[in-house]
Parts: C-alpha cells; sequence; structure tokens
C-alpha cells in the first residue's frame, strides 16, 4: 500500500511538474518533450488504477503517434529559436484573457466532478453498467463498445474520417511539371517502344518524329 | 523488511533476464557480421577469440576508451538522454516476453499493447538525437526515420490484430498458447511476410536504412555521436532487433512451444525454443540485409501506405469474416 501510495505521488508530481514546464519552457521542442513527458507519467496513472488498455493506448497513440507528429512538425518550422515573449509584450499578450477563461471553465468543471464525488460517493454505482471483476479490462471495455454503444463508437469513427478527408483536402495541392515514375509503366515497357530501327540513305539523313 | 525483500527479489530477477540479453546482443552484433561475410565470400571477424566471438567484447572496451564529445552548439541535456532512452526503451520490453509458462517477468494483461508501445516509443531516442546534434545530417536522419517508423508501426498494428482475432486474449502467455495446434504462420503466412517486412523498416535495418543510409547521410542521426554513446545507440539498435525477432517468433512461430508434440522435443526446455526462434529470424534479418540494396526514400513510403496498409486491412476482415462464418472466433459473445 505505502508502494502504491508512493508511486502515485511520483507519478502524479511528474505529471503536475512537466505540465507546468510544457508552458513554461522557453524552447518549443522542450516544451513538446515535456507533453511527452506528461502523456507517459499520466497513462503510469492509467495503469495504476487498472485502467491498463487505456493506459496502453495512450501510450500507443499519443506519445508514439501524435506526439511524434507533432514533434516533427515544431522541429520542421523551426520555431526553436523564437523566444518566449509571453508577459513582455503588449500586443502578445491578448492571448492571456482568454487563456484565463478557458482554464477558469476547466477548474469549475473539476469542481463539479470532484464536488459531485464527493457529495454523492454512490454514483459510480447507479450506472447502469455492471462492472465484472472477474474479466479483463479490455474485455469488459469491449463488451459495452461494441454493444450498448456501437452507434456512438461508429459516429465517432465517421467524424476522424471526414476530419481526415478534410485535412488532406485542404493541404493538397497538385503541382504541375513533377516527373514520377510509375512501375507499371516502367515494367510494361517493351522494346518496341522504346527502339526504333531505321535504314538512313546516303547524304540525306533521317527525319525523326518524336 | 517485506518490501524490502520483494525489491531485492524482483531486482535478482531483472538482472537475471538483463544480462543474459545484453551478452546476446553483443553476440548477435558478431553473428550478423558474420553471416554478411559469409553471404560476400569474406571471413567477417574471426581474430578475436575462438571464431571472433570475442570481437564485440572488443569493441565495446574501444569504445569505453574512447573520448566521448559533445558538440558545442548542441542541446546538451538532449543529446545525452538520447542513446539513454534508445537503450532503456530496447531493454525494458523484455519485461513481458515469456520464456516458457512461469519463466516471465511481468504476465501482464495487456502484453502485445505494451510490446508495441514501448517499440513506438523508441523513434525517441533517433529524433532526439537528430535534432538536439544541431547539425543538418542527423536532423534529416531524424526526420526521415520519424516518418518511417510511424507508418510501418501502423501496419505492424494491423497485423497484431489479425493474430489478437485468433487469440482472443492480449496477453503474450494466450498468445503462445493459443499455438499449440498450429502455428500462425500457417493460416496467417502473408501476414508473417509483412510483419518480417515492417519489422525491417521499424528497426531500421537494410534495405530500409534510410535513416543512416551512408552515401547520402554520413551516419544519419548518429554522426555527431561518439564514444559510449554511440555504442549505446548501437546496441540499443541490436536489442531492438532481437525484441522484434522475439516478438515475431512469439506472434508466428509459437514463442516456447516445441515445433511438435514430441517426446524428444520436450526434452529441451522451452526457453531454448524461443530463443532458437528468435535467433533463426535474427539470421534471416542478417541474410536480408547482406542480399537487398536500398530502397529509395519514395518507395519506402509508397510500400507501407499503399500496400502493407491495404492488404493487411483486407487481411483483417477476410481473417474475422473466416473465423464468424465458421464459427470458431475464441471469445463466445
Amino acid at each position: 500500500m505505502i508502494a502504491h501510495a508512493i508511486f502515485f505521488y511520483l507519478f502524479s508530481f511528474i505529471a503536475i511538474i512537466s505540465a507546468i514546464m510544457v508552458t513554461a519552457a522557453r524552447n518549443t521542442v522542450h516544451s513538446v518533450f515535456f507533453l511527452i513527458l506528461d502523456f507517459i507519467s499520466i497513462s503510469c496513472l492509467f495503469i495504476m488504477i487498472g485502467a491498463e488498455f487505456l493506459g496502453m493506448i495512450m501510450l500507443i497513440v499519443y506519445v508514439g503517434a501524435v506526439a511524434v507528429l507533432f514533434l516533427f512538425v515544431v522541429m520542421m518550422l523551426n520555431v526553436a529559436q523564437q523566444k518566449n515573449q509571453w508577459f513582455s509584450s503588449v500586443k502578445s499578450s491578448s492571448h492571456i484573457p482568454i487563456g484565463l477563461l478557458v482554464s477558469l471553465v476547466i477548474f469549475v468543471e473539476l469542481i463539479v466532478v470532484v464536488g459531485g464525488w464527493k457529495y454523492k460517493p454512490d454514483l459510480l454505482n447507479s450506472s447502469t453498467i455492471l462492472i465484472d471483476k472477474n474479466i479483463s479490462n479490455t474485455h469488459s471495455l469491449g463488451n459495452v463498445l461494441y454493444t450498448d454503444y456501437v452507434h456512438l463508437f461508429q459516429l465517432s469513427g465517421m467524424i476522424l474520417l471526414v476530419a481526415m478527408i478534410g485535412a488532406i483536402v485542404l493541404t493538397f495541392r497538385e503541382r504541375l511539371g513533377v516527373k514520377k515514375q510509375s512501375y507499371i509503366r516502367q515494367i510494361s515497357r517493351e522494346r518496341k517502344d522504346g527502339v526504333q530501327l531505321v535504314n538512313v540513305p546516303n547524304n540525306k539523313g533521317v527525319k525523326i518524329d518524336v | 523488511m517485506n518490501t524490502l525483500n520483494i525489491f531485492f527479489s524482483e531486482t535478482y530477477k531483472i538482472l537475471f533476464l538483463l544480462i543474459p540479453v545484453l551478452v546476446t546482443v553483443a553476440m548477435i552484433v558478431w553473428l550478423d557480421r558474420r553471416v554478411w561475410a559469409f553471404v560476400q565470400k569474406r571471413r567477417g571477424p574471426n581474430v578475436v577469440g575462438p571464431f571472433g566471438l570475442l570481437q564485440s567484447l572488443a569493441d565495446a572496451l574501444k569504445y569505453i576508451f574512447k573520448e566521448i564529445i559533445i558538440p558545442a552548439s548542441s542541446n546538451k541535456v538532449i543529446f545525452i538522454i538520447a542513446p539513454i532512452i534508445t537503450m532503456t526503451l530496447a531493454l525494458v520490453a523484455w519485461a513481458v516476453i515469456p520464456f516458457s509458462e512461469t519463466l516471465v517477468l511481468a504476465d501482464i494483461n495487456v502484453g502485445i499493447l505494451y510490446l508495441f508501445a514501448i517499440s513506438s516509443l523508441g523513434v525517441y531516442g533517433i529524433i532526439m538525437g537528430g535534432w538536439a546534434s544541431n547539425s543538418k545530417y542527423p536532423f534529416l536522419g531524424a526526420i526521415r526515420s520519424a516518418a518511417q517508423m510511424v507508418s510501418y508501426e501502423v501496419s505492424i498494428g494491423v497485423i497484431i490484430i489479425n493474430v489478437l482475432l485468433c487469440v482472443g486474449s492480449l496477453n503474450l502467455n494466450d498468445i503462445v498458447l493459443a499455438q499449440q495446434n498450429i502455428w500462425f504462420i500457417i493460416p496467417l503466412f502473408p501476414m508473417f511476410i509483412i510483419f518480417f517486412i515492417s519489422a525491417l523498416a521499424e528497426t531500421n535495418r537494410p534495405p530500409f536504412d534510410l535513416p543512416e543510409a551512408e552515401a547520402e547521410l554520413v551516419a544519419g542521426y548518429q554522426t555527431e555521436y561518439s564514444g559510449m554513446m554511440y555504442a549505446m545507440f548501437w546496441l540499443g539498435e541490436y536489442a531492438n532487433i532481437l525484441l522484434m525477432c522475439a516478438m515475431g517468433s512469439i506472434l508466428f512461430l509459437g514463442g516456447w512451444l516445441p515445433p511438435a508434440d514430441i517426446e524428444l522435443f520436450s526434452l529441451i526446455p522451452s526457453p531454448f525454443w524461443l530463443v532458437f526462434k528468435i535467433l533463426l529470424l535474427f539470421i534471416l534479418f542478417a541474410l536480408v540485409k547482406a542480399i537487398v540494396p536500398r530502397y529509395r526514400y519514395d518507395q519506402l513510403m509508397k510500400l507501407g501506405w499503399k500496400i502493407f496498409l491495404p492488404f493487411s486491412l483486407i487481411w483483417v476482415v477476410l481473417t474475422a469474416g473466416y473465423l464468424l462464418y465458421f464459427n470458431l472466433l475464441p471469445v463466445q459473445i
């Protein structure tokens, strides 16, 4: 039990510190690395409460794919050299009221959730879904996801698909004059397509029509 | 006192696993070079020790005594962390590999997801090293490898889904035990081929070693590294290759199971079967390195996204349809 508490505080401490460092780090690439550290410690916390599937999916999706692309973009755009002048200049500090508003909303939401849990501890049991302790996490998640909530599940898949197509349409531009190789054309090319045998008459030359 | 006892016994177990893994990594570097030389009709390292077996040890000694140079314009903290991350991630994943039904450090429910997660984290060591070097070639190598590893991870994930459909559990021991009647390499043979090729790409092995293509990028993300830090990248890379071989043998070759249920085979303890299969796959890895020329970058991307991903997705539908139609699904609804 003590070990459990130690690890809980260790991971939550790392999570909070790195969350602060995401905004406080002067170098943008460092911010992304702190974000990754935050994701990892959150997934450790998930695993500690027994949500092993969620923790692993968090690692695979957020750390293994999303954050890599994030890092990719930040490195490619070379925004690392920009100094963090958040509070120093008057112009950029117009972000602060919006930031405060968003954080206020999140704070109120947290208060509502934690308060509700505090004053109505049996809220969890009022859920209609029975939690079977004997079957594994993944199994029970699949049991509800593909039966009771299958339409919501499909809907979220559709939304993701639409978002993906939208992103491709927005960024896709056809460049003219780019030479591309086609395997089929290369392989199916035969001798008669490329070579022409011509009998050249003396002193006349030959006109080649291309 | 009890907690302390558990701590020490766990540490003992971890050391009992890690030291053989590290020794094996050193040995397979030698094996890799020997196979490579054998294909090219050379001798390979054969001077240090019997058959040159101690060559890796000599190399390690050389690396230890070399000076570690940290470029002045590099980002020092990340530059030093990068090889450590590569090495740690490659070793951490061995915790869930089952060597027999009981001989496994952590028999967790989501073992295959853990392996997949750790192998997808492996890209960070390379990106961090490439970026922190603050130099052209490492950066280009890092960008290339990030795109490459993310692309091929997707098809590996889909292949894992194929196997999981036949098993009905994410536990690695369950996956091995599900292959008692038939190894998955036989019903899922095309998936094994794609897994093998994707594993080559995931570990940056030839013919997909674009992140460190010598002719174009000097040594890719390792260009600025020297001494023991370079050696750690190197060891991490080979530990990753071993891990991919272990993953392949667990998913498709029946893990620690003997090839057939014969009395003679059961005399050999099960860990040896796993090691034997890992070595077999590794020799295939080494042969591919010697035989196949390097891919061009656009060909690599085309292979990953336009061929492997659609093909393995279609195979998921086929497998699921077959299992459902013949009522062979492992978990009954």
